[in-house]
């Protein structure tokens, strides 16, 4: 059970928001929530994607974000230019981990930043020579990249460049796709919307392109994985299962992926979807367009893995079925000898998330497995549809926490004191500095995959270490230390 | 008069997909729903009410539909 009673929960709620003025604390009462598995619909307890208050501290990105470091930065045999100032791309740069085969450069650029370097006179006269020439200059460079997209920056929006105009132009000329992207960093609320409009780009300009085209061998067992970048070789852990099960993967959206494969997505069984949040939107067009079914899978932890695993076998015939019971029991050993290692070193202790897209609810379930309980999660840019599912997923008398603010977040960590925090980069130094153990669950501490049975193995690893660290038992100087605290650190058992 | 996906869920039910207002509702009742025609009044779970001229033949799920607000 849960740290706190919900009487104690909701006090806590109203404890926090007590700092604020009236009006902001009216606003950011409906963004936090105690979580009563009973409700069925979260948009009764709990409002999300809402614009953030000034302010306050937020730790949300922007629409630039969501389109060219989610959606499209990962797709490696394109080039993805950062179209306006140089300071979007270069933040934005390799940061992510989407780990890609290829040499980059040559026919892969996923590490590589490419950028139009507004100056002022672009600002004033209008960037659309300089990005005709820089295409121009990127087939020369690169020639065997296989396409172009053109990922605007706020001003490109603001001064009203063409950039359609002369993507079109040289798509004609260079006989490859050129596709904008307006995913102006001003747009919506969140990177979410970023999602939303790289999503629709792809539906223009990439979806279709192979339509009437029959030369593609198809299979009745193709299936496209949605929604895994690959942190870390995630996709990697989990394409693995599902070729073990006899399926055959055709496209990777969009860590390692490229952009036949994208095209080829049209022609699949069904769609598996791993990232709801940024990936649903293309999911809905293929369905309806194609009548390609989607399915949202989990592949973090045993438990999650087999019922995805069968959940997916049952499109298929008993062939397939039968391979999900013998990839699951092939596995078993070896998460066993997972849990058996690490569930008593980690067993009871609390964990509170607040990440993005789908791991506020997807690493549930593997932190269950290890014996652990989260007591809090929360979402950085989710919408209602993400919490109907979380809500499910979480404890009763949880907290539930949207769009968090860094003093609300410091404020619940300091009262619900929980073992381990899985969250971002911008919150971990502060919570480190508390001396709680942290874990940057964006894009795994630079550790991963987590994804699939054999990432399960990485993850506990990972969570024992940073827990059991006998780092956390030296912040208080040896001088001010009772002797009890002096009590030898846990022997490590392997 | 928003651009409305209908699909059906796993379940069966029919879902009222707005991407732009970033809503999805199940559909509780349609007015018209034979092999005939398909639309009319269409009332959701939460309790709004929207219109759509039947369409005929049914269309196939999922597809894209322009609703009106049924309110007025």
């Amino acid at each position: 059970m849960s740290a706190l009673t919900r009487e104690e929960a909701q006090a806590l709620i109203q404890e926090v928001l007590e700092v604020y003025p009236e009006k902001a604390k009216k606003d950011r009462a409906k963004h936090l929530a105690v979580n009563d598995q009973s409700v069925e619909q979260s948009k009764k307890c709990i409002i999300s994607n809402r614009k953030s208050l000034p302010g306050v501290m937020t730790v949300r990105g922007c629409a630039y974000a969501g389109s060219k470091g989610v959606v499209w930065g990962p797709i490696k045999d394109m080039v993805h230019i950062s179209h306006g100032p140089v300071g979007c791309g270069a933040y934005s740069r390799a940061g992510r981990r989407n780990y890609y085969v290829g040499h980059t450069g040559v026919n892969t650029f996923g590490t590589m930043n490419f950028t139009s370097d507004f100056q002022e006179k672009d600002i004033v006269f209008g960037g659309d020579k300089k990005l005709d020439k820089l295409i121009s200059e990127i087939e020369t460079l690169f020639p065997l990249s296989k396409g172009i997209s053109v990922q605007s920056e706020c001003p490109i929006g603001l001064i009203g460049d063409d950039i359609e105009a002369v993507s079109k132009k040289k798509s004609k000329e260079l006989n490859k796709p050129v596709v904008p992207v307006r995913c102006e960093g001003f747009r919506g609320v969140s990177q979410s919307l970023g999602h939303h409009i790289a999503n629709d780009a792809i539906r223009d300009w990439v979806i279709g392109n192979r339509d009437g085209d029959e030369s593609f061998q198809t299979g009745p067992y193709d299936v496209a994985v949605i929604g895994d970048y690959n942190i870390g070789g995630d996709a990697w852990s989990s394409r693995i299962l599902l070729e073990e099960m006899g399926l055959r993967v055709v496209a990777q959206w969009s860590g390692d992926g490229t952009l036949s494969e994208m095209e080829l997505t049209s022609k699949v069984k069904l769609n598996l979807i791993h990232c709801y949040r940024s990936m649903n939107y293309i999911s809905r067009h293929m369905e309806e367009k194609y009548g390609i079914p989607w399915m949202e899978y989990n592949f973090f932890g045993p438990t999650k893995i087999a019922e995805s695993l069968r959940k997916i076998a049952a499109f298929f015939d008993e062939t397939i079925q039968a391979n999900a019971e013998q990839v699951i029991a092939k596995y078993q050993a070896e998460y066993d000898a997972v849990i058996a290692k690490y569930r008593p070193r980690l067993e009871g202790k609390k964990v509170m998330l607040y990440v993005g897209g789908l791991r506020p609810r997807h690493v549930i379930g593997a932190y269950e497995d290890l014996g652990m309980e989260v007591v809090g999660t929360g979402y950085e840019f989710a919408h209602n549809d993400d919490y109907d599912r979380t809500i499910k997923e979480m404890g009763n008398a949880t907290l539930l926490y949207d769009d968090i603010t860094g003093y609300e977040f410091e404020e619940f960590v300091k009262k619900v004191k929980p073992d381990l925090i899985g969250s971002g980069i911008k919150e971990k130094y502060i919570f480190q500095k508390m001396g709680i153990p942290f874990r940057q669950m964006h894009s795994w501490d630079y550790s991963g995959p987590y994804h699939g049975y054999d990432g399960f193995a990485i993850f506990a690893r990972d969570m024992d270490m940073t827990i059991n660290n006998p780092c956390w038992k030296k912040l208080q100087a040896p001088w001010l230390q009772s002797s009890e605290q002096d009590a030898t650190p846990q022997a490590a058992s392997a | 008069m928003p651009n409305v996906m209908i699909r059906k869920n796993d379940a069966g039910d029919l879902l009222f997909y707005v991407a732009k207002k970033d809503m999805e509702e199940t559909i509780s009742s349609v007015e018209l729903d034979d092999s005939e025609q398909w639309g009319g009044a269409v009332e959701l779970t939460d309790g709004s009410r929207w219109y759509i001229d039947p369409i005929s033949p049914p269309p196939t799920f999922p597809t894209t539909l322009r609703f009106k607000r049924g309110d007025d």
